[in-house]
């Protein structure tokens, strides 16, 4: 028997979204459905037997000081990191669209760069930047005159948080100005040549007119960054101080990572994990309605 | 506004973005000449220049250190990814995109829904799954979690440009009788190709810099990617001191990058106000 028009379509239609859906399922939603599950349970060992226990996992984790540490340390990069990324994200990006330099491609080019390097070779690379001997942080401040202010700056618990943030946002910074600069071209000449003619001046124009114009991608970016700062964090952390000096640099994913694969606590890790995953959500969502008001 | 002073007001942006253009290159350029140091070198300043060229590093990267069986490992899982990322999501993006069927939206919200999920928090029920399923230390199976991983992405990248396809494409094959696969296959991928290429330039990086998954999933020596690779390196120069064999497997990684990235500039930073306008 030959297959009708209509049944040769739904064929076609089931074949091409089969592989797709069925990936999906298998790598992406399951494990979702399995951290809010799971995270019930103690399960403290792949051979173990899960047991459940209610909210436990989650009543343990408020009073686990290193989690409350760690929760701390995460929240500070998360403000920082994006705040400052994209501040100087959007300079650089009004910067090289309305000053009509000769060099503007050549910047686009070298800031974006370090978008794209691997995070375990920026990881790798800043660690010797901050390295107290061989580093050219201690050797530059030397070299100015400035040498009593060097510093082990990954081994001081006051100035670890703030060199992860450096690196961060040296990684991050290019690529968010490319999307400003996207956005920027797409705003008509004609307002920014208007603006001129009515006198304002470039910061003003900054102000008024690419600030409220992009907003939209801005508050995109945002969430966008905040995302990445959780999941970066962890490799920068992990190579660069492995959370030391003292769980001064532990972050919400190095812990859970090593709940998870270091002491086979599973079930404690996943509870961790969905924390972690309503807290994205709400932040989320609080930074959407915070900057609400701004768009135009 | 005087040119004097509009004059004086270029020169200070140029220093301020030449000042930020040495902030992001220098770390780069230092990376390459501790390369060709020697330990002794490298541990008394970081501005001096080596005084030879001296390729040992090299050398001892990829004999001792077995970069080139690392990289040997990025690639193929580069590749199969690829292919694992691109088959399921060409045909998956042209049906969502073109085709009118009972569940079109809901299949596609849920692709959306997946663009929130991020990766490391589902990191340890997916290690226990693929424990059980015998997926783990399985270059493959690694492949197939980082197709998925890109999926949402990228089925909703494609399906914007599926849907800018005119329709008479297809009628005018349909009456000359071609069937559903040979369309897809033969009118579709061709003119959906600079929707392909940004995916693939995008993947690339995506790829080949994946650490927290390859570290996590593959336990043989022999199969590890060169991210995980460089990063056992840096744990064992520690107490070895060998930096300029470090410093050598670093430039060997990013080689790659760099020149992928000074072919395809262009590709990627169009790429970037597509996804730009995702929103």
């Amino acid at each position: 028997m030959t297959m009708t028009m209509k049944s040769k379509r739904t064929f076609f239609i089931i074949a091409c979204l089969l592989p797709g859906l069925l990936l999906f399922c298998l790598f992406k939603v399951y494990p979702t459905f399995q951290i809010f599950q799971k995270s019930l349970y103690l399960w403290t060992g792949l051979s173990d037997k899960p047991q459940f226990i209610g909210f436990k996992n989650f009543v343990d984790l408020f009073h686990d000081e290193t989690f409350l540490l760690s929760m701390r340390n995460t929240g500070f990069l998360m403000l920082v990191v994006p705040i400052v990324t994209i501040i100087i994200a959007l300079i650089n990006a009004s910067v090289l669209t309305q000053s009509k330099l000769k060099e503007r491609g050549f910047y686009r080019t070298v800031f974006f760069f370090p978008s794209i390097l691997s995070f375990v070779v920026i990881a790798i690379l800043w660690s010797f930047i901050y390295h107290p001997t061989m580093g050219f942080v201690n050797a530059g401040l030397e070299m100015f005159g400035l040498g009593d202010w060097a510093k082990p700056w990954l081994g001081d618990q006051r100035t670890v948080l703030w060199a992860l943030a450096v690196t961060l946002i040296w990684q991050a910074a290019g690529y968010y100005m490319v999307m400003y600069m996207a956005g920027i071209d797409s705003i008509s000449p004609e307002l920014y040549e208007a603006a001129d003619l009515d006198g304002a001046s470039r910061i003003q124009q900054f102000f008024r007119i690419t600030i409220p114009l992009l907003w939209e991608i801005i508050r995109v970016t945002i969430i966008f960054s905040i995302n990445g700062v959780l999941s970066i964090s962890f490799i920068i952390v992990s190579i660069m101080t492995g959370g030391g000096p003292d769980r001064h640099s532990e972050v919400v994913m190095t812990y859970l990572y090593s709940q998870a694969f270091t002491n086979s606590n599973f079930g404690y890790a996943m509870a961790i994990g969905v924390v972690v995953f309503i807290i994205s959500m709400l932040l989320a969502f609080i930074s959407n309605k915070l900057t609400e008001k701004g768009a135009h | 506004m005087s040119t004097r002073a509009s004059l004086a007001g270029k020169g200070i942006l140029r220093l301020f973005l030449l000042l930020q253009a040495v902030f992001v290159v220098y770390p780069l350029v230092w990376n390459v000449l501790a390369s060709f140091k020697t330990n002794a070198e490298v541990m008394e300043s970081p501005w001096k220049l080596p005084t030879s060229i001296n390729w040992d590093n090299y050398i001892q990267a990829f004999s001792t250190a077995k970069i080139g069986d690392y990289m040997v490992n990025s690639v193929i899982i580069v590749l199969l990814s690829m292919a694992v990322l691109l088959f399921a999501a060409v045909p998956s993006a042209y049906v969502l995109g073109r085709m009118k069927f009972r569940g079109r939206g809901f299949i596609s919200q849920f692709y959306m829904a997946g663009l929130f999920i991020g990766g490391v928090y589902i990191i340890v029920p997916l290690f226990i799954f693929m424990n059980d399923m015998h997926m783990l230390d399985n270059r493959f199976w690694l492949s197939a979690v980082y197709a998925t991983g890109s999926l949402p992405f990228s089925v909703y990248l494609l399906t914007g440009f599926m849907k800018s396809i005119p329709l008479d494409y297809e009628e005018a094959a349909m009456i000359d009788g071609c069937g559903y696969f040979g369309i897809l296959l033969r009118i579709i991928v061709p003119m959906a190709r600079p929707g392909i290429i940004t995916l693939i330039v995008f993947s690339f990086f995506d790829f080949w810099n994946e650490y927290v998954l390859a570290m996590t999933f593959i336990t043989t020596d022999s199969k590890k990617t060169i991210p995980v690779g460089l990063s056992n390196l840096m744990q064992i120069q520690q107490f070895a001191t060998d930096w300029g064999s470090l410093f050598a497997g670093l430039v060997i990684v990013l080689a790659p990058t760099i020149l992928v990235y000074a072919l395809l500039q262009k590709k990627l930073t169009e790429g970037m106000s597509l996804g730009g306008v995702k929103g």
